[in-house]
């Protein structure tokens, strides 16, 4: 017994270190594509070369051992250092070389700064602390929007399945038919909602406010903070949880419908098993698959969501960085949050598959053939 | 065609589907009409035409048929020219000068005041600018004289315009009234409007022989036509109305876009297998991490904010899109079908059997799912607008929402510039969902069981 878990762990590992190369492998892939569409208009080559330009400017200003030289020999002095950093850079070269040089073509170059986070400064915007290193401006902002988009999409993905098992136990009942012709209303995405509820609660009734973390300025207690917050997520959350949850029902509902009438179910009611044993361990259980890669899929669009239904709200995570971003037209953080996505995405995709591998009996158990 | 009628007529069974059929047949109509009736090159100029093109609209004007769910009476627009709605009356003064007197008497009965006053000159000379005078006689019997000035630059189309609700003379008399309640409003209680005649008498001092002045006294409404108007005095009419074909060809491209490339790529890579197929998986797994919507804004920011440009980066994007798993999961049963290997022993080529066998059999999958995705493309251009990435020429839904988002229309109780959008975007996404559902059961039988 103690063996084939040792065994079954091992399998266990040994897929999810595959996965993890293979989700590794994309991921490269997709930051490196992500690099050649920014840069298809040299905008990342701009960024460099203005950064180069200001960091050599900066360090010959300031150096004292240029003092005695007159302004026009410092330009030259910094004319001169700036195209050696270009060419140690390789900006003065064609932006990807598809040859055995492309290890030192600048595409790579910044795959690699990419991969180790490095996206170097942004133009305007900075973070409280007051740095303008685009990773920490990044940093600072990412947990606002885990927190809100986990917070919903659980929200959306328990209340779906519990309602929709209920529903599929019910089918017909004028609960179920409402549940059906309610889901055209997930049709319109969480920021659409998140508008008409800003109109009804914030704007014309006044009840909730119209966006943000916490109310300005923050209140003192931690109480009085915690309400706050609270108080400034029931609007975005709710607008999540309107736009996901009726679409969602209908799904689990017809999907639960469908599993219920297999041979398997019917024979483990006529032997007389109890609803709940045979909706927990003849419906949910073979059915845990599919729904983990639903809640997969579900999160990975909420991540696109996110940027919209955040900067509707003004909620200070990711999505408003990039409202901001647009705005003040912030290259260097817009191709940063870019990348960050991708991660994001990378990152969901291979624990939603390591969650997969966990419930999947074919790797839990048993060798290859699937039994 | 015998099966698209069937499904037609099958549709029908459902009530939601018929909604659905009604909506669309209301959103197509509507489209065509509006190519019709607005060409694109008059709805560009409509919106993006200037000051001119708007200058006589009410700013920030409510729906007209507002006024039918109000006891109170809204004020419409009204131009009153002096040719028409006002006397004029010239004597020579000196040698070459003349004194024209053009007296308007018009009575007001709405409810209130106007959102703003306005008034126009068109003066006719050569060297010598005319000065005007205006003196306003509200019903209650106060006299005001204000804006004495010469009317020197004339712009565009000879006119002149002087805001009245910014004569200073005025702000400053009225204090913490503005100048439309000031004229317009009974002295002893401020919010309440006076009605009766007024009498505004303009006097312009000509001083050449050929010199004339024609005057119009613009009294802004706080309504405006079927739709209202934002910000910069446009009709959001036309935004609405050329919102409809821009988002059906948009949503529909899209759609059909994304579902031709992906069945034919799930296709190649069931019937060939091997490398082509492992090729085709991987390439999902990096399409799944490439973030759709930030590539779509830098595209917009980089490049062009044009709808057709995003358009285009969506297909290329979505050339293999996460459905090809499913469409593949499909296409690996069918290939081993009978009918598959009937048209083998006859000898048809590779592409004959894709194009002619396979993808006619998931058509039923496809339909529901290419209604169903039509909605998403709507609605994520909308999207993209209210990030301020909108088309910079068109007028759209999502450019309309954007500007009401973002000149605070929630913020100062402007709702119906931001619920009208919401409208129509929310209708056309309920008619193709509905529809989508419909199709689903029809198509799908495992829905059809139960």
């Amino acid at each position: 017994m103690a063996r084939k878990g040792l065994q079954s762990l091992i399998r266990l590992a040994r897929y999810t270190f595959m996965r993890a190369v293979a989700i590794f492998f994309a991921l490269v892939v997709g930051i490196f594509l992500t690099i050649v569409i920014a840069n298809m208009g040299g905008y990342v080559d701009k960024i460099k070369k203005a950064q180069v330009e200001e960091s050599i400017s900066m360090s010959v200003f300031t150096n004292p051992a240029y003092k005695n030289l007159t302004t026009e020999e410092k330009r030259e002095l910094i004319d001169k250092l700036v195209a050696l950093e270009l060419e140690r850079l390789g900006l003065d070269k064609p932006f990807i070389r598809l040859d055995r040089n492309f290890l030192r073509s600048r595409a790579f170059r910044y795959l690699i700064d990419a991969l180790t986070l490095n996206f170097g400064f942004a133009e305007h915007i900075h973070s409280t602390s007051g740095s303008k290193r685009v990773w920490i401006i990044i940093k600072e902002r990412l947990p606002y929007s885990v927190l809100l988009f986990t917070s919903a999409n659980l929200i959306v993905f328990f209340t779906s399945i519990y309602v929709a098992l209920v529903l599929s136990r019910r089918y017909g009942s004028i609960w179920d038919r409402l549940s059906v012709s309610l889901a055209p209303l997930s049709t319109a995405p969480p920021w659409f909602y998140g508008v008409i509820l800003i109109l009804i609660f914030a704007a014309s009734l006044r009840l909730l406010p119209f966006g943000g973390f916490v109310s300005i300025p923050p209140p003192k207690s931690p109480f009085a903070y915690a309400l706050s917050v609270i108080l400034h997520m029931i609007l975005p959350l709710s607008a999540w949880f309107i736009s996901g949850i009726f679409a969602s029902v209908y799904s689990w509902r017809t999907f639960f419908l469908i599993y219920s009438s297999e041979d398997y179910v019917e024979m483990a009611r006529a032997k007389g098993v109890p609803g709940r044993e045979l909706e927990r361990r003849y419906i949910l259980r073979p059915t845990l698959p599919p729904i983990i890669t639903s809640l997969a899929l579900m999160l990975i669009s909420a991540w696109m969501g996110a940027i919209i239904t955040e900067s509707v709200f003004k909620w200070p995570g990711l999505g408003t960085l990039y409202m901001e971003a647009i705005n003040s037209f912030d290259t260097p953080v817009i191709v940063g949050l870019t990348m960050i996505y991708a991660y994001l995405l990378g990152i969901t995709v291979f624990v939603l598959d390591f969650v997969y591998a966990l419930v999947d009996p074919r790797i839990k158990v048993g060798g290859g053939s699937a039994t | 065609m015998k099966r698209l009628w069937e499904t037609l007529q099958e549709l029908t069974r459902f009530k939601s589907a018929l909604v659905g059929l009604g909506i669309l047949a209301f959103i197509v109509a509507l489209a065509i009409y509006t190519v019709i009736a607005i060409p694109y090159g008059e709805a560009v100029r409509l919106w993006r035409g200037g000051e001119d093109v708007w200058r006589y609209n009410p700013v920030n004007a409510k729906p007209a048929w507002i006024s039918y769910f109000t006891p109170r009476k809204l004020p419409q627009t009204r131009v009153l020219r002096s040719e028409e709605h006002a006397q004029m009356e010239e004597e020579t003064v000196g040698k070459t000068s003349r004194k024209v007197t053009i007296t308007y008497q018009f009575r007001y009965t709405a409810d209130l005041p106007p959102s703003e006053l306005a008034l126009v000159y068109k003066p006719v000379f050569k060297k010598k600018s005319p000065l005007v005078s205006v003196t306003w006689v509200t019903p209650d019997g106060r006299e005001y004289t204000f804006g004495r000035i010469t009317v020197k630059s004339v712009s565009v189309h000879g006119r002149y315009w002087y805001s009245v609700s910014r004569d200073q003379k005025l702000v400053q008399l009225f204090g913490t009234q503005n100048v439309e309640e000031g004229l317009f409003c009974r002295a002893d209680d401020p919010k309440r409007v006076q009605k009766g005649d007024h009498r505004v008498v303009i006097t312009a001092y000509l001083f050449e022989p050929d010199a004339s002045i024609e005057t119009e006294l613009v009294l802004y409404g706080t309504v405006h036509g079927l739709a209202g108007t934002d910000h910069l005095r446009r009709d959001i009419m036309v935004g609405l109305l050329w919102g409809t074909p821009v988002a059906l060809s948009f949503g529909l491209a899209a759609s059909l876009g994304t579902m031709i490339t992906s069945v034919i790529i799930a296709a190649l890579g069931a019937w060939f297998g091997g490398f082509v197929d492992s090729l085709i998986q991987r390439l999902t797994e990096i399409r799944m991490i490439i973030p759709t919507l930030p590539i779509l804004i830098m595209v917009g920011m980089f490049f062009s904010k044009s709808i057709w440009v995003i358009l285009a980066t969506l297909l290329v994007l979505n050339i293999i899109e996460s459905s090809v798993k499913n469409y593949r999961a499909i296409f690996l049963q069918e290939k081993n079908a009978p009918y598959i290997e009937a048209a083998r022993s006859y000898g048809a080529g590779h592409m004959r059997i894709i194009f002619r066998y396979l993808i006619p059999r998931v058509i039923p999958w496809l339909i529901p799912s290419f209604v169903l995705a039509v909605p998403s493309y709507v609605f994520l251009e909308a999207a993209l607008a209210v990030l301020g990435l909108g088309d910079p020429v068109l007028p759209t839904w999502g450019k309309v929402l954007s500007d009401a988002y973002g000149r605070g229309a929630l913020f100062q109780g402007h709702y119906y510039w931001v619920l009208e959008p919401a409208f129509m975007l929310m209708v056309t996404g309920f008619g193709f969902t509905m529809i989508g559902h419909a199709l689903d059961r029809i198509f799908n039988p495992r829905l059809r069981e139960i």
